[in-house]
């Protein structure tokens, strides 16, 4: 089993090397001066359609957003929950199942209060 | 199964391997590792040269049509295009982080095919809790596309990978439900142990509403149209990769649909039999299969218009999300209360469930009272 693990971080490595070589050619290209490298002031400017930029973009963002990671983390939590009783439901029976209802009922009544206090809609 | 994790013993090595693979650890590695990333590269290429002609087709227009027979040599003239570009970083840019996302992209991006099978046995690594490592790595792209938008140093980029984050999280969970059902009639976590169990009966008939569930909320996840507003064009000039150029740009359209043909072979897998059919050999119903389902993405994205952004969270929280738990939990049920039932059996109650469930959903489905006022 352990050896399927070892196949994967092979293959990481690979995959990684794979995008570092494609990123790796276009400045070889360059060095040989078979592909163009003439920066300017303008060319290099922050894209903004044609604007003047005006500030950066590092900024503090929207609240919203943080609403959304707090749903994912609750909700992934019930999910990784549900993948191995799911795997084993007949060997688990009736009150694996009871147990999975108690714990998915907990958990959709967060989500109601989410709903209710209008925390699912994109305002 | 105890065993070293590297030694010089290749015998030892040769028992843990899939059933019809002779061959040591580092043939075995050496083999797989060029066959994916050529399998990837070439069907990709593919993929772009596929989108074009087939959208033409269904846009009345005729498509890339001049490079080579029926356009099919387009994919390598852009591939050698974008190799020759200059390549453009902002002042501003946090140079590191722009460099480094499209790496850090595209690694987790072709990492779930390491477990997906070919043919009964013919895999990189045939993982026991495959799906849940495919669930795992595919969510980490996220990663790469947040800090390209964070690295570039751009307004359009940081919004676009704002909403790619936040639609990502949003649409994860009832993709990751709607597959509890599949493993609930398998029984197993690992892909090829689930393609087996699709012998008489594919899961898109026993599993009607989690395929439903499945391809609208992978659809989302890798951003393709209707749900493409991460990157709309009309308001965000490209989403994240606004500012990247050449080679690096070539890299998050490759991530892009490596995504998508992970979501085509997940679907094939899961839903769709695998490798499993008539006459041809496996690995050529696998490969049928992908492009099917690839079709039906572009189908997809050529007849609908894309949605607004409360309009797609709206619909991953409180439409798709209470389906995807009422399908787990009625399969549970029925898995439950009838063991040796017929798979088809099944698949008719439910159908039944599903039409009703969605046509009550739909009806039921509103987003503030019906208009929200912009």
């Amino acid at each position: 089993m352990l050896t399927n693990y070892a196949y994967i971080a092979f293959y990481l490595v690979a995959c990684i090397l794979l995008a570092v070589v494609a990123l790796g050619v276009p400045i070889i290209l360059r060095l040989l001066k078979i592909s163009p490298s003439k920066p300017n002031k303008v060319k290099t400017d922050t894209y903004e359609c044609g604007m003047e930029t005006t500030g950066r973009s590092w900024v503090q963002f929207n609240f919203r957003y943080y609403v959304y990671a707090l749903m994912l983390i609750a909700l992934d939590v019930l999910v990784v929950f549900l993948y191995p009783w799911a795997a084993q439901i007949k060997e688990l029976g009736a009150s694996g199942f009871v147990a999975v209802l108690v714990f998915i009922f907990i958990v959709v009544i967060g989500y109601f209060y989410a709903w209710r206090k209008r925390m699912l809609e994109w305002r | 199964m105890t065993m070293p994790l590297i030694g010089s013993d290749a015998l030892s090595y040769a028992e843990a391997l899939p059933p019809d693979w002779p061959g040591s650890f580092w043939a075995h590695i050496f083999f797989w590792v060029i066959l994916l990333i050529l399998f990837i590269t070439v069907i990709v290429l593919l993929f772009t040269w596929l989108e074009r002609r087939w959208l033409g087709r269904l846009q009345i227009r005729p498509g890339p049509n001049r490079a080579g027979p029926f356009g099919l040599l387009q994919p390598i003239a852009d591939v050698f295009k974008l190799l020759l570009k200059e390549d453009i970083v902002p002042d501003k840019a946090d140079k590191w982080v722009h460099w480094l996302a499209p790496v850090v992209a595209l690694a987790p991006a072709l990492l779930v095919f390491a477990v997906i099978p070919f043919q009964d046995g013919a895999l990189l690594a045939d993982l026991n809790i495959g799906i849940l490592f495919i669930l795992a790595v595919s969510s980490m792209v996220v990663i790469g596309v947040f800090m390209a938008g964070w690295g570039s140093s751009n307004k359009y980029s940081l919004l676009g990978a704002m909403r790619t984050i936040a639609q990502e999280i949003s649409y994860e969970i009832p993709l990751v439900l709607s597959i509890v059902g599949v493993i609930i009639i398998s029984g197993t976590l690992s892909l090829n142990e689930m393609v087996k169990a699709q012998q008489d009966v594919a899961f898109i008939f026993v599993q009607p509403l989690g395929f439903i569930i499945y391809i609208t909320a992978a659809l989302a996840e890798v951003a393709r149209t209707p749900f493409d507003l991460i990157e709309a064009d009309s308001e965000l000039v490209a989403g994240f990769h606004t500012e990247y150029s050449g080679m690096k740009f070539a890299l998050f359209f490759l991530v892009e649909y490596a995504e998508t043909l992970a979501v085509a072979a997940i679907a094939t897998t899961l839903f769709l039999g695998g490798w499993q059919g008539p006459f041809l050999p496996p690995w050529m119903w696998f490969i049928i299969k992908l492009f099917a389902v690839f079709m039906f993405i572009i189908w997809v994205r050529g007849t609908l218009p894309r949605l607004r952004i409360d309009q797609v969270m709206g619909f991953a929280w409180k439409f798709l999300l209470p389906l995807a738990l009422i399908n787990v939990v009625i399969t549970g049920v029925e898995v439950l209360a009838w063991p040796d039932a017929p798979l088809l059996a099944l698949g008719i109650i439910n159908l039944v469930v599903a039409a009703v469930l969605v046509l009550l959903m739909s009806k039921l489905f509103k987003l503030g009272g019906g208009r929200v006022p912009v």
